[in-house]
């Protein structure tokens, strides 16, 4: 079951913690994982959070990837596992219906830019960030950047700018676990955090031969 | 870093500092304690100075030099000064001192404690660490109100730091140059950092972080700021071992909770409790993995 973290509300949103917990402990997996420690982890994630501003206790479920990638070396899961979360996420892509695929790089620049969003001290309807220099570097001139992630620099020429390229890129972000099971970065398509116009500013900036990541 | 760079001995400030008391680098005596606030109050501007002069005598790497700098004459001290002050005054509806606490070595045993904690105590049958244990000899001792102890723990920016706040200053300042020896005697410790191990991993969210997305892996930044590892004990007794700390940016005296608590904020998850069973846990498994590494708080953090 694909569950979307912070798209518009799920049915599940509306059933009490309580509810949730038992759901918890019922799925097999999970209830087996969690209670190993004898001390219930379950019990006591049940009772150390509490929803504030728009982070309600909704966000403590795990999806089966989530709870798949809960470990030290997900790199060392079984293929078959990785198999299904790659398989999965690429079920969960979905493409610019009219085939556009760039936006402009100038909005992307900015969306790259800030971290705004999805955390409880953050206004709700304040338009949200993909936080990208956060982990990536992607302007030359930009120094401030993260290294969680690779260098996207120099983008465009390091890729082909094809559709099948631009295909993939676009994969990339809005579920990257399609091509790497477990990675680290947020799934800004299929989690809801970017909307599709927003993705397709920061294919523009990565792609555009005008943009400050290719310059 | 520039501050250790942009000021030459030709500038006003240093000029000026000539002329007050003579501070030290880091490498002489330390000042004492109560003399930290009164220089600076006298001498503002000598007290900034002599920083920026001491850093340029120095060609370390530029986040040493910056943390050197500040750790010189810490603002933390007035903190753990104002602890030790609550600690041995009567206070509460009880009217009555926190130097019966016994923090796990004994009742009013101060020195090395927070460096063995958190850690299981009997009279309560669960695993603690300083600040819940500190807010449960509040109540327990002095009378005052478990709920709102725990419904304000931290101080607002620019408002005083909580008698919390400086309570666990002080403590922590008891167990300088301590080594760390968080228990693992008993079961409910061993569960404790089990879960404490399990939750580092845990991925939910909207972002799908975990604690490890970004302390997993050695070398790696957020924008410029860099992070520790937290899966090694090297990363792991250099985080433990500098919290609490007085955050520079924040202007205050900030707790291992807080530092929970503010990280769980950018997972994008609900808000952390303060108190509660996973904020002690996660310290259980800071703690242990930081075994054998020295406590050298409150220190200074950016």
């Amino acid at each position: 079951m694909r569950r979307r973290c912070a798209g518009k509300g799920p049915p599940v949103r509306a059933l009490a913690p309580v509810a949730l917990m038992m759901l918890a402990l019922a799925g097999g997996a999970t209830a087996e994982r969690e209670e190993s420690g004898q001390g219930g982890l379950a019990r006591v994630i049940a009772s150390s959070f509490r929803a504030r501003g728009q982070a309600d206790l909704d966000r403590l479920r795990q999806t089966p990837m989530q709870l798949a990638c809960s470990v030290a070396r997900p790199d060392a899961l079984p293929a078959d596992a990785q198999q299904r979360i790659r398989r999965d996420a690429l079920q969960t892509v979905r493409f610019p219906p009219d085939g556009r695929w760039l936006g402009e790089w100038q909005r992307g620049e900015k969306i790259a830019q800030s971290g705004t969003g999805l955390q409880y001290s953050d206004p709700p309807d304040a338009p949200r960030g993909g936080n990208c220099y956060g982990c990536h570097r992607l302007s030359g001139t930009e120094v401030a950047f993260g290294t969680i992630g690779p260098s996207l620099y120099r983008y465009r020429q390091r890729n082909a700018s094809d559709a099948d390229a631009m295909r993939r890129t676009w994969i990339r972000i809005w579920n990257t676990h399609a091509f790497n099971a477990c990675s680290m970065m947020p799934r800004f398509g299929d989690a809801g955090i970017l909307t599709p116009e927003q993705i397709r500013d920061v294919m523009a900036l990565l792609f555009d031969p005008a943009s400050p990541v290719n310059r | 870093m520039k501050p250790a760079t942009s000021n030459s001995a030709e500038s006003p400030l240093s000029r000026r500092a000539g002329q007050g008391p003579s501070l030290p680098c880091v490498a002489g005596p330390r000042p004492a304690k109560q003399g930290v606030r009164a220089i600076a109050d006298r001498w503002p501007l000598a007290f900034a100075a002599s920083a920026l002069v001491c850093a340029t005598v120095r060609a370390a790497d530029p986040t040493s030099v910056y943390r050197q700098m500040l750790a010189d004459d810490n603002p933390a001290e007035l903190a753990v000064a104002r602890g030790q002050e609550l600690w041995q005054t009567p206070r509460g509806p009880k009217h009555a001192a926190l130097t019966a606490c016994d923090l796990g070595q004994g009742p009013g045993v101060l020195a090395g404690a927070f460096a063995a904690l958190p850690r299981y105590f009997a009279d309560t049958g669960s695993v603690m660490d300083a600040e819940s244990r500190l807010v449960h000899c509040m109540v327990t001792i002095q009378g005052f109100s478990r709920p709102e102890l725990a419904a304000t723990p931290f101080s607002e920016l620019g408002e005083p730091q909580t008698d919390l706040e400086v309570l666990v200053a002080y403590v922590a300042a008891q167990s300088r140059g301590a080594t760390i020896r968080v228990p693992q005697g008993v079961p409910q410790e061993r569960d404790s950092y089990a879960r404490g191990r399990d939750l580092f991993y845990r991925r939910a969210g909207p972002y799908d972080f975990s604690c490890a997305t970004c302390h997993g892996a050695d070398g790696l930044r957020i924008r410029l700021q860099q992070l520790a590892n937290l899966t090694r004990s090297e990363g792991a007794r250099s985080a433990f071992g500098h919290w609490p700390a007085y955050r520079v940016s924040q202007g205050a005296v900030r707790t291992m909770q807080w530092r929970l608590s503010d990280c769980v904020r950018q997972q994008r998850w609900p808000q952390l409790i303060f108190g509660s069973q996973a904020a002690i846990d996660l310290s259980t498994y800071l703690g242990v993995l930081a075994g054998g590494g020295t406590m050298d708080a409150p220190s200074l953090r950016r």
